[in-house]
This record gives structure tokens, sequence and C-alpha cells, in this order.
């Protein structure tokens, strides 16, 4: 009886908490850009594409649009680039790998899934940026070239997701399916696919998550200059790489206008996540 | 008697094992029969049906050796089965016998969808036709006046006697000439597994029905011949009657007085 009402306590208490550190983060991010909003607006701030520091260190004429676009476009990059390679992993993975190959394969995904990002960071800054600057063209370190190794960065997390989740489709339907003479492709598209359907949306929207967010491999790659990209090889910037590399050294107009760009990437990352949940899962049903 | 199935020196192992799961069977399957293999558990029976239906090669590694002949409808032309080698052979084969699985295995779609899956994968593709064979389909399995009013419902919302039900609906709408059995009512209560067996003795008229089961009764209730196996031999086949009244080894009187387990 006494355990049950300490863990009942425990447990409530435990949700309660996580909810209060989401309202107290809204919280503190709306209460410092509050000087910004009041300056700017939101209509106005995220179709600016300016971002100018005043004269005397404070002020200032600050705009969301450029880091809004590089964060979107980088992170779409990425997605473009990333889904079908992990469902192929993962596809391969589940249905078509020899048994020799299944566990050695998985596991190497499993370890690139752990590398920190930083290292991707320095391996697209030194190699695989200037190697698609050799074939696209542009500069090496452009929204391109962050938005691919974004891609590649997720891959194994995505590919090693879908895999789980494919992996809990019961070998009877399989075999059920088999037996009334479907294909392996049919068998993929017809039964492991819409199986695991849930499992694979929650896997992109996740990945999704970790590309918006990104900040290290992004910083090292996407260029950090505050210009409009005319084109997918050109520098841009995104959200988490301008408050990175201006947090320390901003004035008070500078700063909250980070914090406006904090709380609309958290609004952004909020919304994508659910929608998400909302609309896709709940369609499965 | 036609012949629909025939097994000459059949064996069988699994990848990574060093003694073969089965060992030279030789086993006849009449047409439009039932045949019904017993025997304890672990002895091979599951692993003798999935042959069949070669539905082992889903799985890598496994090797086949002897022979599995299938018949034409007339019983007079075979072919060797286990000479199969591309993936089309394998879903014509898949086409033409049939299986259904110890658990029922509705897949999640539409109960509709569930019986027309096969036939569109067979190549049907007009409209009519498909809503005609799901209704022959499915007032051959007995579940047509329980369904008909709501085959766009989910089929995972049957009963589990329904879904067994319908799972035998969907393989008959191929029009098989054999269907498999694995344990089909085992997981069933009574009043589900009286209305299987009356559907498979049913079914005899159109096609060739090989089954496993535990269940001695339901084997003498609804087989015409009868195989004994024991540790991956086929012990003795007959007649059911003589095999249930009158068996010849000592194995097979043991198995089924209960003497051993
Ligand atoms: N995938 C597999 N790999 C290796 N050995 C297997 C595999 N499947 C089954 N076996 C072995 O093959 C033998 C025969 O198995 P099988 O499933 O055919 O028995 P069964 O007669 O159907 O038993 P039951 O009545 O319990 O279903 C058993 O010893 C089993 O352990
Ligand atoms: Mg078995």
């Amino acid at each position: 009886m006494l355990f049950n009402r300490f863990f009942r306590g425990l447990s409530h208490t435990s949700a309660w908490l996580v909810l209060t550190i989401l309202f107290a983060i809204i919280i503190v991010l709306f209460h410092y850009s509050k000087s910004a909003i009041g300056d700017f607006g939101f209509f106005h701030f995220i179709t600016n594409s300016k971002w100018i520091v005043g004269n005397d260190g404070n002020g200032g004429n600050f705009g969301g649009l450029i880091p809004i676009l590089g964060t979107f476009l980088s992170s779409l990059i990425a997605m473009v680039f990333a889904i079908p390679i992990a469902m192929g992993i993962a596809i391969f993975l589940t249905e078509i790998a020899p048994e020799f190959l299944k566990a050695p394969v998985g596991i190497a995904v499993e370890l690139l899934a752990a590398i920190p990002s930083i290292i991707y960071g320095m391996w697209g800054l030194f190699y695989f940026g200037p190697l698609l600057q050799s074939w696209f063209g542009g500069q090496s370190n452009s929204l391109l070239t962050a938005g691919v190794v974004l891609g590649i960065m997720v891959i194994p997390f995505m590919a090693a997701l879908s895999r789980d989740a494919m992996n809990t489709t019961p070998s009877v339907l399989v075999e059920s399916a088999y037996s009334m003479g479907a294909t392996r492709y049919e068998v993929i598209k017809d039964i492991v696919f819409p199986f695991a359907k849930k499992g694979i949306i929650g896997s992109v929207i996740l990945s999704l998550g970790r590309a918006l967010g990104e900040t290290m491999a992004v910083a090292f790659l996407i260029g950090g200059v505050f210009r409009f990209p005319d084109s997918l090889t050109s520098a841009t910037i995104s959200i988490p790489v301008l408050i990175a590399n201006n947090f320390g050294e901003a004035g008070n107009l500078q700063l909250s206008a980070m914090f406006y760009m904090a709380l609309i990437l958290f609004i952004i990352s909020f919304f994508t996540i659910t929608i998400a949940k909302f609309y896709f899962l709940r369609k499965t049903d | 008697m036609k012949l629909a199935i025939q097994t000459k020196d059949f064996s069988f192992t699994y990848p990574k094992t060093k003694e073969a799961t089965l060992k030279g069977i030789n086993i006849p399957i009449y047409a439009n029969k039932v045949t019904a293999l017993i025997g304890p558990s672990g002895c091979g029976k599951s692993t003798l049906l999935r042959s069949c239906n070669r539905i082992h090669d889903v799985y890598p590694g496994n090797s086949y050796d002897g022979e599995i002949l299938l018949y034409d409808n007339n019983g007079e032309k075979a072919e060797n089965i286990l000479q199969y080698k591309k993936e089309n052979d394998l879903i014509n084969l898949r086409q033409r016998i049939g299986m259904i699985f110890q658990k029922p295995t509705p897949f999640p779609m539409s109960i509709k969808d569930n019986i027309t899956y096969g036939l569109k994968l067979s190549g049907i593709k007009n409209k009519t036709e498909l809503l005609d064979r799901t209704e022959i389909a499915l007032k051959g399995a007995a579940l047509w006046e329980e369904v008909k009013d709501r085959l766009n419902n989910s089929a995972m919302g049957l009963s589990g006697g329904q879904q067994q039900r319908l799972c035998i609906a969907r393989a008959v709408a191929l029009k098989p000439q054999v269907l498999l059995f694995d344990e089909p009512t085992s997981a069933l209560d009574p009043i589900s597994t009286a209305s299987i067996e009356a559907l498979i003795s049913e079914l005899k008229n159109e096609l060739t029905v090989l089954i496993v089961t535990h269940n001695m009764q339901q084997a003498s209730r609804i087989s015409d011949y009868t195989g004994f196996m024991y540790l991956g031999d086929l012990v003795e086949y007959d007649v059911t009657e003589t095999i249930f009244l009158n068996p010849k080894e000592k194995k097979t009187e043991d198995y089924i007085t209960g003497r051993f387990g």
C-alpha cells in the first residue's frame, strides 16, 4: 500500500516536472525576447532579412528571415537526402540482408548514430564540403553541404529506429503474405511498411527534430554568414548557428532578438512534432 | 484415386543444424481428401507442411533433398517443386498451395481488402469480379452472413474464430489446389473449432487438405488418411480408421493411446 502510494506520487511528480520545465523554458524565452518582439513585431521580424548591430553596440535592426530559411532549407535537404537512404538500410536489414550480415551492419549503423556531431562537422569541413564544391561549384561551406551532412548524420538514427519498427512485424503475418503469392517487394510494401508506419513516421519526426536543432555540425558547414542564399551552394546561416556565434558579444537588443529566434525555433520544433503526432499518427488507426 | 502431392525420400535440414530434421519421408497426399499429420511436439510436422509451399524459403540457408511432386488437376503430370528456383515459380506454387496458420493472421486492412489482396496480386483488376469472388469466398467460409454489412471495417475487429475463417476465405479465394493447415484450431474455442472442422470437410469437394493437428479426435473426425511422425520419420501412414483402430507399429499405438508424450 505504502509503496503503491509512493510510486504513484513519484510518477505524478515526474510527469508534472516535465510540464513545469516546458513552461519554464517558454516563460524565459518569452521574457527575454520581449523587447525584440516590441521593437520588431512578428510579421516584420520573420520577413526582415537584415541583421545589423547599431553603432552604440546596443540597438540595431534585426530580422529572422535568413536564419529561419537556413534552418528550414538545411533540414529539408537533410530529410530529402536521408529518408530514402535510411528506408533502404532499414529494409535491407530487416528483409534482405543474409543472416551473417545483419548483425555487423546493424552494429555499424548504431555506432555511426553514436558519433558526436562535431566529428561529422569536421569531416564535412575538410573532406565532404570541398568534394561537393568540386561537383556542384559554389561554396564549399553552403546550405547544400550542411544539409547533406545533416542528412548523413541522421541516417543511422532514422535507419535504426525504422528497422526496430519493421522488426516488430510478426513473422506469421509476413509468411501469410508470402503464402498468398506475394513477392518480396509486395510484402515490404503491403505488410511491413503499413505495420511499421507509426514507428517509421516517428523516426522521421525525431530525426527532423534533431536536424532543426543541430548546432555543432551546421556551425562548421553552413558558412555562418548572414546572407540570403540565392542558390543551394551558397553560404548562409541557421538559427542555432546564429545564436551560438553571436551570444558572447551581443548587446541588449541583439540578445533579445536572439532569444526571439530561439523562441521561434522552439515553436517550429514544437509544431512539427505536434502536427505530426496529431495528424499522421491518428490517421493510421 | 488421384494424387495431389507425393514426397519421395524427402529430407530437410535447417540452417546450422547437423542432423536432418526430416529423414527420407515418403508420403502420398490424395486429391480431394483430408490427410492429417500427427505426432509428438518437435517431430517435424510443421517442417513437412511448410516444405510443401516452400515457405521455408522466406528464410535463407535451408536445404532440401529428395523430391516433392505436385500433380496437376488430373493427377497425371507432376513437377518436382524442389527444383523451383525463380521467385515467379515460387509465387505460382504458393497460389496453387495455400496455407493457414495456427494463429489467425488477418492483414491490418479491411475485411474486403484481406480477401481481394491475393486476387489483386494474381492480376485480377476488374472491380465486379473482385467483389463477386469476395462474396463467394466469404460464403464458402461460412462468414458472409456475419460480415456482409461491414466489409469495409478492419479485419482486426473480428473474433478469433471469424479471423481464422477470414484467413481460410482469403486462401480459398485464390482457388488453390491444396490447402495446408498448421494446427488451425489450437487457438480457438470449441464452437469456432467445430465450425472450422465443418468447413474443412466441405472444402474437400474443391481441393485437397493437408492438416497438422495435436487433437486426436479432430484427426479422426475430419481426415481420410493419417500419417504418424516421430523424430523426423514418417512411422506409419494409412487410412485414418486403420491408424486409430488397428495401427501396425507399436509406436503409433503408444502415441494414439496416450502412452507416451
Ligand atoms: N528455424 C529452425 N531452425 C532450426 N531448427 C528448427 C527450426 N524450426 C524448427 N526446428 C526444429 O525442427 C524440429 C521439428 O520442428 P517442427 O516445428 O516441424 O515440429 P512440429 O512437429 O511441428 O512440432 P509442434 O507440434 O510443437 O508444432 C524441432 O526439433 C525443432 O526444434
Ligand atoms: Mg508445428
